[in-house]
């Protein structure tokens, strides 16, 4: 009874937050003392899948189908469960089509889903698994209590550790037809250049503080010097002075980054909500009471109009000194 | 047209989380409660937007006991056609969605569209159980949503962008923000809504997982303050204590 890891692809290279969900089920399948197979769907680089093995995978099944290239929920779902019919837990991450697919495949399979597990399950007596629950603010532990289980995990919630060895890949068919597929993609628009926000590990965020949209620009030059997505606050985007795919926040996106660097941000709880899973939060504010410092590892009470540009140019030194 | 949400009620941002039993139930006491955010703002708003260009009819669902109606009774002030109460306390995602589902499966929704996730719970597989269930399309956190001729065409976030696809109705869908702008109700509305038809349903009880006990994260140790003058600690700071850059 393996342990599954679901496996995608961009632009030929495996997604991070798939190498999460590899190593996240080999730990776990050495746990169960069992061994951590992957699944990858449609195209993919098999040097890339291969190196796999160095999270301790032992073997690709590899279903080159390129009708999967374009995501369909239904039809992936039905592609796992039939390939991890004799597996007894399905590991795969909880990001933008993993919270189409993980749902789907719980209900396929009969087995319980944690979702937006992070951390390993705990595997003497009950299967527990954690996950952050009230935006944040507590952990649960949750017991899964059917045989088959399916974990879906937050991304960036664990760090990965690369070893050695290399997956064996096996050809095989899913046995998914054409019907399975339901869904027609029209377009795909991606901001090229730009680090994904909800992939990032840094980010600079910045709020009502800046005035105007047209003071940008520093946020900017930050971000693309430190190779950070930009992120905005819920009024920002209410007002349209930054695009509403950038809001983090309760009712916009949840990340949680290494370094997260707020410029003009109060810190409502609304806001927190969204940020607080992050690993090191930086806050630059004029205002010394705001409660965003309360929930800051470092903080700066100062105008960002001359705080950002030292920051700029104190980055530009470390950059080159470590170079 | 005929249009299903699910609708949850939700502790208030605000109220302090906290837990009893040892730490094995959510604490109550003083927690104001709120229709979830996502399904008030986004899902119902844009169900109803649809219903007023094509005809039809939206249903509110929720999964509660007797003391969430004047939740469901809010939602059907902002406009809902009527509502449907499972009678049981939800407990885990798989069994409320079990429940909307087999409500939903003869009654010929040809959409159900959720919210992206609760603000409890924050568990965003609502949507996905129902359609797996259902055995329709699923199009997860979708920021608009438009129907025509049988099909809904949808933006859907992808990383670093979205995409735009089209399923055949009937199909499940999530919806966040970008889909519709918050609605207030309306004194109008408000009246109306305490004569809206509200049927009981019992429950299927079968779950799949339980939470055995909640813990609340490590403190949070004080603020290191930094001179605004002297970037060059924070940036060093960053590098050699926090380990980010």
């Amino acid at each position: 009874m393996s342990v599954i890891a679901y496996i995608e692809s961009n632009n030929n290279r495996v997604k991070k937050t798939s190498l999460e969900a590899a190593y996240y089920a080999a730990q776990t399948a050495k746990l169960l003392g069992t061994e951590a197979i992957a699944i990858a769907l449609g195209t993919h680089d098999a040097a890339e899948l291969a190196a796999l093995g160095q999270l301790g995978i032992s073997k690709v099944l590899h279903d080159a189908n390129p009708r999967f290239d374009s995501f369909d929920s239904g039809a992936v779902c039905k592609a796992i469960a039939s390939l991890a019919a004799n597996s007894s837990v399905v590991v795969l991450s909880y990001n933008q089509n993993g919270k189409a697919i993980a749902p789907r495949v719980s209900v396929r399979m009969k087995a319980g889903l944690v979702p937006g597990a992070t951390a390993l399950p705990e595997t003497n007596g009950d299967f527990v698994v954690s996950k952050n629950v009230f935006s944040g603010k507590a952990i649960a532990h949750y017991q899964i209590k059917t045989d088959k289980k399916v974990i879906a995990i937050t991304p960036n919630s664990l760090q990965i550790v690369r070893g050695e060895g290399s997956a064996a890949i096996e050809s095989v068919s899913s046995g998914v037809t054409d019907a399975d597929f339901t869904t027609v993609v029209k377009s795909v628009e991606k901001a090229s250049g730009k680090v994904a926000l909800t992939e990032a590990e840094l980010v600079v965020s910045a709020g009502r503080g800046l005035k105007g949209p047209e003071n940008w620009g520093m946020i900017e030059e930050l971000a693309n010097l430190m190779g950070a997505a930009t992120a905005c606050s819920r009024p920002v985007a209410d007002v349209h002075w930054r695009p509403h795919e950038e809001h983090v926040g309760q009712t916009g996106f949840t990340i949680r980054p290494n370094l997260y660097i707020a410029v003009g941000i109060s810190g409502a709880i609304q806001h927190l909500a969204g940020v607080n899973g992050s690993k090191t939060i930086v806050v630059v504010n004029t205002d010394p009471e705001a409660p965003f410092f309360k929930a800051a590892d470092y903080g700066v009470v100062g105008d960002a109009f001359t705080v950002v540009p030292k920051l700029i140019e104190s980055y530009k030194k470390f950059k080159a000194s470590s170079h | 047209m005929k249009i299903l949400v699910p609708v949850s009620k939700v502790p208030d941002t605000t109220s302090k989380v906290a837990f009893t039993d040892g730490n094995t139930k959510f604490a109550t006491d003083n927690v104001t409660y709120i229709l979830n955010p996502t399904d008030e703002w986004y899902s119902l708003v844009r169900a109803l937007e649809i219903v007023e260009k094509e005809g039809g009819s939206v249903t509110v669902i929720h999964q509660g006991e007797a003391d969430s109606e004047q939740f469901i009774r809010k939602a059907l002030a902002i406009g809902a056609t009527d509502a449907v109460r499972i009678d049981a306390p939800a407990t885990d995602g798989y069994n409320v969605a079990l429940n909307i589902a087999e409500y939903a499966k003869d009654k010929g929704f040809d959409l159900v569209i959720t919210g992206k996730e609760t603000i409890d719970y924050n568990g965003s597989q609502m949507g996905g159980m129902i359609a797996e269930m259902l055995n329709v399309p699923y199009v997860s956190l979708a920021s608009s949503l438009e129907v025509a001729g049988g099909k809904a065409t949808v933006s859907r976030d992808i990383e670093g962008g979205k995409e735009i696809v089209e399923v055949s109705m009937p199909c499940v869908i999530s919806a966040q923000k970008g889909m519709a702008e918050q609605r207030i109700p309306n004194m109008k509305g408000i009246m109306s809504a305490r004569t809206k038809p509200l049927t009981v349903v019992p429950a299927l009880t079968e779950t799949l997982t339980s939470i055995k006990v909640y813990d609340l994260p490590p403190a949070k140790t004080a603020v290191k303050l930094i001179d605004p003058e002297n970037m060059d600690e924070l940036i060093n700071l960053l590098h050699v204590e926090a380990k980010v850059i």
